[in-house]
């Protein structure tokens, strides 16, 4: 039967017109609708020792993240020009680029200054341009800053590519000896640093609607319990002490109530906490297992799993009113339940009938189809970015644990940098205010 | 615009819904299946009945023989169980009897840690974990241990046992362990 369907995948790969390319562990797959050629052309710089990086690989490598665009290799390119007016438009047409970003780099007083242009090839006129300026240090953010604004402008969907991501890196010092971390990073990975550090699980982390305070779940008191951080100042609170579970926190799209996991009545069911007055009410009401809420953009509705049918699987309920609705039909294991930012996808770990690989699936809501959006078999935690563009899921690679981001279209799939010990749990903020 | 997101590889999506139907009708083939058997390689009751002193001879033997029986049993504090089931096996409850004669005799207090394999999510497995410390402790309670006596706190796959992503790590990782 495996075989079999493993059969039909490839014969409707080749219906498809989907050719796969490996490389340097970037997955691209590229059909009749094939990412947009662009070229980002090395940024012209007007100081004296190198820069640390090249500020047109980062945006290249935002764009490319989308599954929209695919940057033209450096090498590949004739000129280097650095503003529009030096702008050859037949070399670019012959390399087959549709569009060109330019962009030079100034030294001013200890701070930079960065212009940039990007051009539309075909029409050989000005999409955008813009300046930013910035610290040495802010070299990433000018970066993600000027991809943000070209995405916009090419597709009049904002640009996440100055959101951070949140995940735990869990590294065993040897025996039963584990130092846990929370991080926080750019959300490609870069420049993390650490939020807290524990020798007891930390899991479930998540940004509040604000992006200034995170929740999640410490084992620092043996037991689990739910904190909330803030960010900034580093201040921390704990929200529960129940006894039992405590765990799976959610914040509400107004980041007044938290919904979370408690098991002191008898068995998980979800809570929600109005986090002024810290009074807590219980949603969910039945004898299995009800974990992993995720809010609708209403504030009313919750989606969560839970296995009352016999095998976990994805549920909607109006807090109001109380009553549940199955969401997810396909498959004998369907949970953690996110959804895009339009709310017309619900992405969710899926298991196929007669698999035992556990997968990234997003399903329509509208149309009910499901379509599998990872290729490993242990996957976990999706998240998705603000936009709906991206997401990010915890796999293993190498018999690690590792993050990986996958454009929803499909089209790219890419490891993000790997660090020392098992990373997991990411979660993605919401848009910088 | 927002056609960019998730439109043309409808087509596409539509077609593996079909294809993953059909596989519906094979059943559960390689899944939960793949947990028959071999993970009882592991086995929680090795040592068990080992050294018993059968060499004492005369009437004392027997008894000297039960002790180290009990003794193996005492000795047994992690309960091992199937895939995605919180059911306990029959190892469990033998070595389970002894712990709950010895905590209705001492009324010591004792943490029921119920653990889960890597596969699934975390959370669901932090569940998972926490009802096969319940069913431990519904076990001990029906042999009259008090409630009061056991506490229970589930860790889901966070602290495994064995490191590997195989069935052999998977089967020694799901399972409740009993900490005085």
């Amino acid at each position: 039967m495996i075989n079999m369907l493993r059969g039909l995948l490839v014969v409707l790969c080749c219906v498809a017109g989907i050719a796969v390319a490996q490389e340097k562990n970037i997955l691209i797959t590229s059909g009749s609708n094939r990412a947009i050629p662009i070229a980002v052309v090395p940024f012209g710089w007007q100081g004296g020792t190198p820069l640390p990086e090249e500020i047109a690989t980062i945006i290249g490598n935002d764009l490319r993240n989308s599954g929209l665009y695919e940057p033209l290799p450096a090498q590949n390119m004739i000129g280097r020009p650095s503003q529009a007016a030096d702008v050859v438009y037949r070399d670019w047409q012959a390399l087959g680029a549709q569009y060109v970003l330019v962009g030079n780099i100034a030294p001013a007083g200890g701070r930079l200054q960065v212009q940039f242009a990007l051009l539309n090839v075909a029409t050989q006129q000005q999409v955008t341009s813009g300046s930013v300026g910035g610290s040495p240090d802010q070299l990433r953010d000018m970066a993600h800053h000027i991809s943000d604004q070209a995405f916009e402008k090419l597709t009049g969907i904002r640009g996440a590519f100055s959101t951070k991501l949140l995940y735990v890196i869990a590294e065993r010092l040897g025996g039963n000896n584990t130092r846990y971390t929370l991080q926080r990073s750019d959300y490609d990975g870069a420049r993390s640093v650490t939020l807290l550090q524990s020798r007891e699980p930390i899991l479930s982390p998540s940004y509040a609607p604000d992006g200034r305070r995170i929740a999640y779940v410490s084992f620092e008191q043996k037991r689990p319990r739910i904190f909330i951080q803030h960010i900034d100042t580093g201040r921390r609170e704990q929200v529960t002490n129940f006894e039992g579970l405590n765990g799976a926190p959610a914040w509400s799209p107004d980041g007044s109530r938290l919904a979370f996991v408690l098991s002191r009545d008898g068995n998980p069911e979800i809570y929600v906490m109005d986090l002024a007055s810290k009074q807590i009410r219980r949603v969910t009401n039945s004898m299995s297992i009800d974990t992993e809420p995720f809010w609708g953009k209403d504030g009313q509705t919750i989606y969560f799993t839970s296995d009352r049918a016999g095998k976990p699987q994805i549920y909607k309920m109006n807090i109001g009113s109380g009553t549940a609705e199955r969401v997810t039909f396909t498959g004998n294991y369907n949970a953690n339940p996110k959804l895009s930012a339009d709310e017309k996808t619900l992405v969710m770990i899926h298991r196929q009938e007669g698999y035992a690989v556990f997968r990234v699936a997003a399903q329509d809501l509208q149309r009910g189809n499901l379509r599998i959006l990872s290729e490993t078999s242990l996957d976990e935690s999706p998240t998705v970015a603000p936009n709906g563009i991206m997401l990010i899921y915890a796999t293993r690679q190498q018999g690690r644990g590792v993050l990986m981001l996958v454009s929803t279209n499909g089209r790219v799939r890419v490891p993000l940098p790997t660090v020392q010990g098992e990373i997991r749990e990411p979660s993605w903020s919401p848009f910088p205010n | 615009m927002e056609t960019l997101k998730f439109g043309k590889v409808a087509l596409l999506a539509l077609a593996l819904a079909v294809a993953a139907g059909c596989s519906s009708k094979g059943g559960d083939a390689s899944g939960e299946g793949a947990t028959d058997g071999s993970n009882l390689g592991v086995d929680p009751n090795a040592g068990y009945g080992s050294g018993s002193g059968s060499g004492a001879g005369g009437s004392g033997g027997l008894d000297s023989s039960l002790g180290g029986e009990e003794a193996a049993l005492r000795a047994i504090t992690s309960f091992y169980f199937e895939y995605d089931s919180s059911d306990l096996k029959p190892e469990a409850m033998r070595a389970l009897d002894v712990h709950a004669r010895d905590l209705r005799a001492n009324g010591a207090r004792v943490v029921l840690e119920g653990h889960t394999d890597e596969r699934g999510t975390r959370e669901y497995n932090m569940a998972l974990g926490e009802r096969r410390a319940k069913a431990v402790q519904r076990y001990l309670v029906l042999q009259g241990v008090s409630p009061a006596q056991l506490e229970l706190v589930s860790y889901g796959e966070e602290r495994p046992a064995a490191f590997g992503n195989d069935e052999q790590a998977w089967a020694q990782n799901r399972r409740v362990e009993l900490h005085k």
